[in-house]
């Protein structure tokens, strides 16, 4: 257990007399994808806001890099990344002025900064664009910097809270190719999405349906498990019953 | 201390890239005061007004000449009959007419009276009101001279004296309410809009959720606005010295520091109004509605808060901007210094203080 990076027992957030978040427990470990799915409403974003330290929990235990998200937000945002279903760079300012700034915010050195912008700026090949205004970027383009200046300051777990919502097909392959990396490296994702062909790519994922964690397993034996051909059919029989 | 640097640093990006606010910021308040200095304005200046003389003698054409040798009037048409007055009103232009009775100077020596209308275009009422104070007053000197050679047995010599604006010049009621105007408008518009558009994006999530504390983030929001509204206020009052001659008799450091205290009420009124508001476009209704409303109508800045009903004087102290424009006014023009204006400070202090109060409580419910 010592690789687990989110822990989490029976958290609950109650607003008046709704529980968007009903009990849930689960945990995830270093380096792992995990997809936390479910419909509209369900209150993925509510357990995610909880996760990051925006949100105080109602009851239950939660503990994120190894910090109480009671007590220990301020290091919890430290240590960890986020980018959130809406686009979140600054449209007016230019690609490098966003980086500059977000590297910034995280308390990166000035070398530190130039260093990382060069760097990222190369592999996601916008050498001739790093001087325009996001603003006139496309759609694709911006999500994929959004995902890196959420990378910047090297967290050990990203939050990403729909990250591919209304990108084409192709970006959404190179935007999961990014999250690999990212895996791949030692990092730990945490992903909100809709696209069930998404939630194949996952390590883990879990179903969450008003407010309660209804399954959690890998793809493939959540599938075996409700007898489906996909996750997609997994998801509908959830969330039917 | 550098994050927040950078923080600010991306804020003057935001205003100078944004054409729109740009203009509101410096566009805004030279045309304001340019505009209420010279074409808002309550004086008369060459008015074109008619004359119907019935008697045409030596008393109504020096009366006339009068009238017409002064800058305020000049006279465009000669009437000849009584039923052309409407006429002439009709098509606009004249907004007095002028009507000496049959025998003028006849009845002036012999029945020591005489009478001269004075018919004005009142639809708009103001004007019209000026106008036959104006006419009056060219009258009764008239009457005055010609009065010198006789003693009277008693007279009443009404002298007044128009103190801290002989000239009663309408500038220099309307520089402290513009400065007001301005100062509220760029504080409280610009940070509400600019802080509920860091929401409506998005980016204010991801700042949150940044190891910058909600508090930084406010203040780098609001810093460079507290430093354009400063160079506001310096451009108003340097635009009023130069231009309009509305003297500044009172301390400037003095106005200075009051108006850096109105500035950071108007800008904790905008963190407030950014709480309660989800998207630009809300922001700028109530800021244009709850604020610019009761700046202009209900602070004294046009009309006089002693004349209205008194349910409006009460909600007048609410306006922050009401005592602003008591300091300013009190320094600018009276220059009285601050055991004169204390409790306007304190007041203004007070309001502030509660905006900040309930900005925070605001603010920290949506972030629970």
């Amino acid at each position: 257990m010592e690789d687990t990076v989110i822990q989490v027992e029976g958290l609950t957030k109650v607003f008046g007399d709704f529980t968007a978040v009903n009990n849930i427990s689960f945990h995830v470990n270093k380096g792992e994808i995990f997809g936390f799915l479910g419909a509209n409403g369900a209150g993925k974003t509510t357990a995610m806001k909880m996760l990051i330290g925006i949100s105080a929990p109602s009851s239950g235990l939660a503990h994120v890099a190894g910090f109480d998200v009671y007590t220990q937000t301020e290091s919890i945002k430290k240590t960890i990344g986020y980018m959130s279903q809406k686009f979140a760079l600054y449209d007016d300012l230019t690609v490098r002025e966003n980086i500059r700034f977000f590297g910034g915010i995280y308390g990166l050195t000035k070398t530190r900064i130039s260093q990382k912008s060069n760097q990222l700026i190369e592999e996601l090949g916008l050498e001739k664009v790093a001087k325009s205004l996001v603003g006139s970027l496309p759609l694709g383009w911006k999500q994929k910097i959004a995902f890196s200046v959420a990378m910047l300051h090297d967290p050990k777990i990203v939050f990403l809270d729909e990250p591919t919502g209304g990108v084409d097909p192709i970006t959404r392959r190179q935007f999961w190719e990014m999250i690999y990396k990212a895996a791949n490296n030692g990092t730990t994702i945490f992903v909100t999405t809709h696209y069930m062909d998404e939630a194949e790519y996952c390590d883990r994922v879990s179903i969450m349906v008003d407010g309660r964690i209804e399954a959690l397993d890998t793809p493939k034996n959540l599938k075996h498990h409700y007898r489906s051909e996909s996750m997609n059919d997994v998801f509908l029989k959830l969330a039917r019953s | 201390m550098k994050r927040f640097i950078g923080f600010i640093k991306k804020e003057f990006f935001h205003i100078f890239r944004d054409k729109r606010s740009l203009f509101i910021l410096f566009g805004m308040p030279v045309a304001q005061i340019m505009l209420f200095g010279f074409a808002i304005t309550n004086e008369i200046n060459n008015v074109d007004i008619a004359i119907l003389d019935r008697s045409q003698d030596t008393a109504t054409k020096e009366i006339i000449s009068k009238i017409s040798e002064s800058e305020y009037f000049s006279i465009l048409q000669i009437v000849k009959e009584e039923a052309e007055i409407e006429d002439v009103f009709k098509k606009g232009k004249v907004k007095a007419v002028l009507y000496f009775e049959k025998d003028f100077s006849k009845k002036l020596v012999k029945e020591h009276t005489a009478k001269v209308q004075i018919v004005t275009d009142a639809t708009d009422p103001n004007v019209a009101n000026t106008i036959s104070n104006y006419i009056n007053s060219i009258l009764s000197n008239y009457q005055q001279e010609q009065n010198r050679a006789i003693t009277l047995e008693y007279q009443i010599l009404p002298q007044s004296r128009m103190a801290y604006n002989p000239e009663l010049k309408s500038v220099y009621m309307f520089v402290p309410g513009v400065m007001t105007v301005i100062l509220m408008l760029v504080s409280a518009m610009m940070t509400s809009i600019s802080i509920t558009r860091e929401k409506e994006l998005g980016t204010m999530e991801i700042l949150l959720v940044s190891p910058l504390n909600p508090f930084q983030v406010i203040i780098g929001k609001v810093f460079p606005y507290i430093f354009l509204s400063i160079i506001n206020a310096a451009a108003i009052v340097i635009l009023s010295i130069f231009v309009f001659h509305v003297p500044v008799n009172g301390s400037l450091v003095l106005l200075g520091l009051e108006s850096v205290l109105f500035i950071v009420t108007s800008l904790a009124l905008g963190i407030l109004i950014s709480t309660i508001s989800a998207t630009q476009q809300t922001a700028m209704m109530i800021s244009l509605m709850g604020l610019m409303l009761p700046v202009i109508l209900l602070s004294g800045f046009i009309f006089p808060i002693s004349s209205m009903p008194l349910p409006l004087q009460l909600i007048s102290n609410i306006v922050p901007a009401k005592w602003f424009i008591i300091i300013v006014k009190g320094i600018m023009l009276k220059g009285v210094g601050i055991h004169f204006i204390w409790k306007e400070t304190l007041v203004l202090f007070g309001m502030t203080l509660l905006f900040i109060g309930l900005s925070v409580k605001k603010y920290k419910i949506r972030l629970e």
